[in-house]
């Protein structure tokens, strides 16, 4: 599926019109992208890493308190946007195979329906964020906890300090993944429009997979997160 | 500095330098040769600022009494010292200047993998550095650059909000060099440059590469806690509501001990290109070298808590993370016994870069052995939190990693200016810089050991203080001229320089295979590597102070 649109907006040597001029061959350029984008998927589990340990230290030593908390949490629109973004995971794998074997309309498809898995997605997290923002749940000023049962221990409240903590670390770990979800969708709204300009052949694909490399990364966190912060201490 | 009669031209050819002209040819260009500059320039800059508030520092501490200063501002004076000199003088340093003009070149390759990457990183070191500016033109922040909690979180009404910030940009800025470097070194080598053929300079850089990847991206999180904190008082922090100030500790030192290792280990991988090359020998052990740099960077994750050993972990935690630092020293001392023995017998040219690598090694050493003093938990209690603290990490950080910077701007100038510099001028600035620096930070050794704390203004209690905090001030005197030397003799060459050959000094190494200053794209031609690193035994001695002819 070569482009009409792309010859002329390249120099001299005869090589792939994506060709940067620093790469030796088509193969060397992609291999250096998609190093480069693990490499950076390495930075963003450190810089949760650092979240996930705060978690897990406050976790311990507040485990009823983060139960209680935990338990106020909507399991049901959890566990749809975790559904919603597997299914968007599905949608990303089958975009880079259609770019790969010239699939155009699976293509964009697939690119389009993961756009609106992702705003599904961000919908959903606002309506909870709204929830918690009615029920006085946000950490500051405003913040209230009172006579919230402590699991396990009958007639016992939960320490509202303590919940403060966890709903804090809720807000940043679902914030900074909701924030890596935002620029997910810008990135594959550009790759809707290459596509759509046709940018992409079996030949060079590479942005598909890199930014497909990026949306898995995302998912994995929110893996992570909808166990560790919906399903404290839940019994059936 | 005389000026020569007639100021010899060079042979013009197209290269890096004269390709373009105009401001935007350089704000927007994607060379990481000109991005190195940039990153020169930029950070001059900053040594400089940090540079000021250190020469304040030392006025006030000449005299006993606080008298030049009152107790707020000496705060912000080393809160902001702290913070310039190590996020936008020393860690950009050594890899965005010499390891961006030097790792294509000396991996073969015409640019980094990413350009136009590395040019993003140079933009937001310097939004980063702006804020920082202005951060300090309005207030500053008094927290050390530590910015401990609770004080940083509940406590102080000064700007910490925007100076981490400013870290924070300039902190992915270090990420992206480092994503450039172990990118390009893994996809970029040229033809024939295996893993065991490449300089140790390029292995010592992606050991750091690592660290800055894998390390800043903690700090950036610990920030956004903090500003968080700050802002709604979530408690995360703040044992009032129940949170751990010791957490902060762990989170920041995870990221700022690795972060001294990004500021050492570049400047060893230019002290061991440099002890080779003029010592006219293969190095010493090249895998050991190589591997150690690597071992640095791994176990460099594993001894944070030895900042801590006063703030409440537990002695057991205590005992492992002594245990641990002392084992971090090994891969060090392996480097220092490599360079050692590359030296010995060797045919050894004490040219100016050389008297750098000098300076590094005692210094470094200094500073390393009294890392290993600060290691054993009990020499720790004494002399935590006094001078002794700020004499060791000054060897390391200004002994070792500036002589490094400073003898690799030496090493390399012919290649990025095309000129050479005043050779004796050099050599008196080198050894300047080596005595004034000893004038200044060795008394501070001996303050320490009796007991002067650091971070104080005022030390009027201990009169007996004075003399050795007068030769401190003495020395900082001497340093600071022999800074400001090189920077005015290099300037100089940049016009009145002889012309430098492609391989002034003779060197083993792809850098030295193009022309100097390289072209745009430093090779003619693609290169094929069919040598070994440091094939000295094979190369002649400098000859370096022939004025070349035309090439
Ligand atoms: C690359 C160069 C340098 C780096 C990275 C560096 C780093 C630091 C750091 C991190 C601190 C601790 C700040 C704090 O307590 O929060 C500090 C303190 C200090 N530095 Fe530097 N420094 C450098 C160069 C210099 C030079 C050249 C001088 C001397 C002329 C100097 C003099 C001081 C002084 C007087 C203090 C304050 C000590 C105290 O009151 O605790 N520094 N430096
Ligand atoms: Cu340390």
């Amino acid at each position: 599926m070569p482009d009409s649109t792309l010859v002329g907006l390249h120099h001299e040597e005869q090589h792939h019109p994506e060709l940067l001029h620093h790469f030796a061959e088509p193969q060397q350029q992609r291999d250096a992208a998609s190093l480069g984008m693990w490499v950076f998927l390495a930075t963003e589990v450190m810089f949760f890493g650092g979240l996930f340990c705060a978690y897990l230290i406050y976790r311990r030593w507040y485990f009823g308190d983060f139960g209680a908390a935990s338990k106020t949490l909507n399991a049901t629109l959890g566990a749809t946007n975790t559904a919603v973004l597997i299914c968007s995971s599905l949608t990303v794998v089958l975009a880079v195979w259609a770019a790969k074997t010239a699939r155009r309309t699976l293509l964009l498809v697939s690119l389009g329906i993961t756009l609106l898995l992702g705003l599904a997605f961000l919908g959903i997290k606002g309506v909870e964020y709204k929830d918690k923002f009615v029920e006085h749940h946000v950490p500051g000023a405003s913040f209230s906890f009172d006579k919230v049962p402590l699991p396990g221990h009958p007639g016992q409240y939960a320490n509202p300090r303590h919940a403060q903590i966890f709903f804090s670390l809720y807000f940043i770990m679902t914030g900074l993944h909701a924030l890596h979800m935002i620029i997910g969708l810008g990135l594959f709204l550009w790759l809707l429009i290459m596509a759509w300009k046709g940018r992409f052949t079996p030949e060079y694909n590479t942005p598909v997979e890199i930014g497909g490399l990026y949306w898995h990364f995302v998912d994995i966190i929110w893996i992570y997160l909808f166990p560790l912060l919906y399903l404290i201490d839940r019994h059936p | 500095m005389s000026m020569p009669t007639t100021i010899p031209q060079p042979v013009e050819r197209e290269n890096y330098l004269n390709k373009e002209y105009g401001v935007w040819s350089w704000l927007l260009t994607t060379d990481h040769k000109r991005i190195a500059l940039l990153y020169l320039v930029s950070i001059t800059f900053f040594f400089f600022v940090g540079g000021f508030f250190a020469l304040l520092m030392r006025l006030e501490l000449l005299t006993p009494a606080g008298d030049l200063v009152q107790a707020d501002t000496y705060n912000k004076l080393f809160t902001m010292h702290g913070m310039i000199m190590v996020f936008f003088f020393l860690i950009p340093s050594i890899p965005a200047v010499l390891g961006n003009f030097l790792v294509p070149l000396m991996v073969g390759a015409r640019d980094l993998a990413f350009p136009r990457i590395n040019l993003l990183s140079w933009y937001l070191y310097i939004i980063g550095g702006v804020m920082m500016m202005h951060c300090m033109l309005t207030g500053g922040v008094d927290t050390g650059w530590t910015f401990y909690a609770p004080f940083s979180t509940n406590f102080t009404n000064t700007k910490i909000v925007e100076a981490g910030l400013a870290i924070f940009v300039a902190g992915f800025s270090s990420i992206l060099t480092g994503l450039n470097f172990v990118v390009t070194i893994h996809r970029m080598r040229a033809p024939g440059m295996t893993w065991s053929r490449l300089p140790l300079f390029i292995w010592a850089h992606y050991a750091t590469s690592i660290i800055q990847l894998l390390g800043t991206p903690v700090i950036a999180v610990t920030i956004v806690l903090v500003a968080a904190e700050r802002a709604l008082h979530l408690g995360i922090f703040d044992p009032k509501l129940g949170g751990d100030p010791v957490l902060f500790q762990h989170l920041f030192w995870f990221y700022s001990h690795p972060a001294v290792y990004i500021m050492i280990l570049p400047a060893m991988g230019v002290v061991t290109e440099i002890i080779a090359c003029f010592s006219r020998k293969r190095i010493f052990g090249y895998s050991f070298v190589a591997f150690s740099s690597i071992a640095i960077a791994v176990f460099g994750f594993l001894v944070w808590a030895h900042h801590m050993f006063v703030a409440g972990i537990s002695i057991y935690s205590a005992l492992v993370f002594s245990f641990l630092s002392y084992a971090v020293a090994v891969p060090s001392a392996i480097k220092v016994f490599n360079w050692t023995a590359t030296l010995y017998k060797g045919s050894i040219h004490y040219d100016a870069p050389m008297l750098y690598a000098f300076g590094f090694l005692g210094l470094f050493t200094m500073g390393g052995l009294t890392g290993l003093f600060l290691a054993a938990l009990g020499i720790n209690v004494h002399v935590t939190d006094t001078y002794f603290i700020v004499a060791h990490f000054h060897y390391i950080m200004v002994g070792g990693a500036v002589m490094g910077y400073l003898g690799g701007m030496h090493f390399w100038w012919p290649k990025i200016s095309g000129r050479l510099y005043p050779e004796g001028w050099a050599r008196l600035a080198a050894l300047i810089v080596f005595i004034g620096f000893n004038l200044t930070f060795f008394p501070q050794f001996l303050l320490g050991y009796m007991g002067m704390p650091r971070r104080y203004y005022d030390y009027s209690h201990m009169p007996e203080f004075q003399v050795l905090n007068v030769l401190s001030t003495a020395g900082a005197t001497v340093l600071g001229v022999g800074y400001l030397l090189p920077m005015v003799y290099f300037l100089w060459s940049m016009r009145y320089g002889k012309p430098a050959s492609d391989n002034p000094w003779n060197a083993a190494g792809l850098e030295w295979k193009t022309a100097s200053p390289p072209p745009t794209f430093n090779f003619d031609e693609e290169p094929v590597v069919t040598w070994e690193a440091y094939n000295y035994e094979e190369l002649d001695a400098p000859h370096k102070r022939e004025v070349p002819v035309a090439r």
